[in-house]
């Protein structure tokens, strides 16, 4: 026994892709939160640098110029005359005792120079935070530059806050999107698995619905709907044939069965008994030679034959046609007038496109009056091959021409000729086969047969 | 003509057995693919008619390719109810001369396995066919009967040249659409007798003696008649 299946949430394909989505939403919301940090917090980091290093510069020149005076009159200036009260200062000597500045004292835990720290310090008797830096003078003098940023950071703060309270509804948000992407997935797949369900029940009637938006699913589900479509017709294929050989070939083997009971029975002498048997033994073949015919229009359509397309020219093997029927036609009394383009080439089965002409030539030569005209003309479209095949002969009523490529139907006109009904079965066959199609029409009088044969696979090369 | 018959349908194997031996053939018969396959290499034959689905855990096809294998030559008609043209395929790619499918007629048959004996010896390359009078020359594509020229076309001089290539032998419609047309299906009409009456106008009609007779129920046959 298999085990059963565990948490079925990981096998679902919604889940997943929600999972995918929620996962997606994040992942951009928290590189959008990082993208805005670094914009504006780190750009106010890297101002705060920015300044102090300036200072440095301009300080380290007043002491090259002048000396620890300078440098001292300098750093006074400088305190003096910031508005924003933001600069701090601090020149100590060599063992870090005040000389002149804003600060107290050296803070402690800073010995590293050229490097930046952010530390309390404690100016005019107020606690803050600021970003400093320390610079080694000659004569062991140590500098300290640096700038309040306790407006910045707490500005930083607010930012970092708001930043996390967005990750938190980002991943909200998320949360929900997984599950409304979950349920559309559902919704729509739902369509499908009814309908499958319903045709594995049995009623091929059943379609998927579209939804009219044209989307990924509406072209999934015409996809299953013109499977569907083609199943039908398979299905109804086979029901045509069953019944087919129930009414049809039950009258031919009824006849071989009357005919040998008959000469089992009533058979007077061996030459009796021995026509009996060649009569049935004739009935047998014919019956045979149908069930060739069906089972090769079964084969036809079953679309096997598609893996032996080729690209192959036309006119050699469609002049064999003409040539091998032009002595029926003659022999009939009948002129079969052919025009053969020199190259005819297609994408197909030359051989069944061979066969299907055939038929339809067999028809008009067998349907055409005495003394009367049947034409085979070939032409090359751009589309594709068109195969004309016309006889003068009755034609075939409108009402019945829906029907005539339907097995076994045999219209009132061909009742008396020999046949099996199967011929234009087979064309109509080879015509979708290649993903063509096969047109009748009035030629009147007779029978206009239009095979059309696209050049398909993309590859029109002449 | 020494001919095995690798066949297990008892009524089939009967039925062609004794029509063989009733054409005057001396015939053997295997009724499973081992004992098949034991004949075929260890005795030498004429023609093999070989089925392709036998009991005994060896078929047809292994059979034939287990001979071609050995670079036995011997002729293989395969019989076999698998019609698919993928199907024949599959048995001529394997090595088998000729592929017919049942149902059958044994005048086909017959036919078929004495055009195989024919191809099975090698001829060589012939240039020139003879029939009593009749006389084809293959290179400059002549045909004279009596000293006299015949003008063909081009398919009636392949037609006459298939007939004088089987000169004695039956021919049978079938054979001929896939010899000459080489067509494997079948024209509902009877378009090879069509044809063969027109080729009989030009060689036959204006001699005493014809050459080209109807074999009822089975097919043509090329040979003076004699009474």
């Amino acid at each position: 026994m298999p085990p059963p299946r565990r948490f079925h949430y990981f096998h679902s394909a919604g889940i997943r892709f929600a999972a995918t989505y929620a996962g997606l939403l994040a992942v951009s919301g928290a590189a959008l939160a990082m993208f805005l940090w670094w914009a504006t917090a780190g750009l106010l980091d890297r101002q705060t640098e920015a300044a102090i290093a300036t200072d440095a510069l301009g300080l380290s020149e007043r002491w090259a110029d002048g000396g620890l005076r300078s440098l001292v009159s300098a750093i006074g200036d400088r305190l003096a005359g910031n508005v924003d009260d933001d600069a701090v200062y601090l020149l100590a000597d060599s063992s870090y005792a005040q000389v002149t500045g804003n600060l107290d004292r050296w803070p402690p835990s800073m010995r590293q120079s050229g490097q930046f720290y952010e530390l309390q310090v404690v100016r005019g008797g107020m606690r803050s935070l600021a970003r400093v830096q320390a610079y080694d003078l000659p004569q062991g003098y140590h500098l300290l530059i640096g700038r309040d940023v306790v407006v910045r950071s707490q500005l930083r703060q607010l930012l970092t806050d708001a930043l996390l309270w967005a990750m938190v509804i980002v991943c909200g948000l998320a949360w929900i999107g997984a599950f409304v992407v979950r349920d559309m997935f559902r919704r729509t797949l739902a369509s499908v698995s009814d309908t499958a369900q319903a045709i594995a029940a049995g009623d091929l009637t059943q379609r998927v619905r579209l939804t009219g938006r044209g989307d990924e699913f509406d072209q999934l589900a015409e996809v299953i709907n013109d499977m569907l479509d083609r199943i039908g017709r398979l299905m109804e294929g086979v029901r045509q044939v069953s019944n087919a050989i129930a009414h049809d070939l039950r009258t031919p083997i009824a006849r071989a069965r009357t005919r040998l009971e008959d000469a089992s029975l009533h058979a007077e002498s061996p030459a009796d008994l021995h026509a009996a048997i060649e009569r049935a033994t004739a009935d047998l073949d014919g019956i045979v030679a149908v069930f060739q015919a069906l089972l090769r229009i079964a084969e036809i359509e079953a679309g096997s034959r598609r893996a032996a397309f080729a690209r192959v020219d036309l006119s050699p093997p469609l002049a064999g046609v003409a040539e091998l029927y032009e002595a029926v036609a003659e022999a009939r009394g009948v002129t079969l007038e052919t025009n053969l383009p020199d190259r005819a080439p297609i994408f197909g089965d030359a051989a069944l496109v061979q066969q299907a002409v055939a038929n339809l030539v067999d028809n008009a030569v067998k349907f055409s009056p005495d003394g009367g005209t049947a034409t085979l003309s070939v032409r090359v479209r751009p589309s594709g091959i068109e195969i004309e095949v016309t006889d003068r002969g009755q034609g075939i009523p409108a009402d019945e021409r829906q029907k005539a490529t339907q097995r076994f139907y045999r219209g009132e006109a061909a009742r008396h000729t020999p046949g099996s009904g199967l011929g234009l079965a087979l064309v109509q066959a080879v015509a979708q086969l290649h993903g063509g199609t096969l047109r009748l029409e009035d030629a009147a009088p007779g029978l206009r047969a239009v095979l059309n044969l696209p050049q398909s696979a993309g590859v029109v090369t002449i | 003509m020494r001919i095995l018959v690798v066949e297990d349908d008892k009524d089939v194997a009967g039925f062609v057995v004794r029509g063989l031996k009733e054409a005057g053939h001396v015939v053997e018969h295997a009724d499973n693919g081992r004992d098949g396959l034991f004949l075929a290499v260890s005795e030498p034959f004429d023609a093999i008619v070989l089925d392709r689905m036998l009991p005994g855990g060896i078929d047809g096809l292994k059979i034939l390719e287990t001979l071609r294998g050995q670079k036995n030559a011997t002729p293989v008609l395969i019989l076999s109810a698998l019609a698919d043209v993928n199907e024949r395929v599959k048995g001529l790619k394997a090595g088998g001369d000729d592929y017919l499918t049942k149902p059958f007629a044994f005048a086909e048959l017959l036919a078929r396995v004495e055009a195989l004996s024919r191809r099975g010896k090698a001829e060589g390359p012939t240039t020139k066919l003879v029939v009593e009078d009749l006389e084809m020359d293959l290179l400059s594509r002549q045909v004279k009967r009596g000293g006299q020229k015949i003008d063909l076309q081009p398919r009636e001089f392949r037609l006459l040249e298939y007939l004088m290539r089987h000169a004695g032998q039956v021919v049978t419609r079938t054979m001929l659409l896939e010899g000459v047309w080489d067509y494997h299906f079948d024209p509902q009409t009877n378009v090879i007798d069509v044809h063969v009456s027109r080729l009989r106008q030009k060689v036959d009609k204006p001699f005493p003696v014809p050459l080209i007779q109807t074999i009822r129920n089975a097919g043509y046959t090329l040979r003076a008649e004699r009474a």
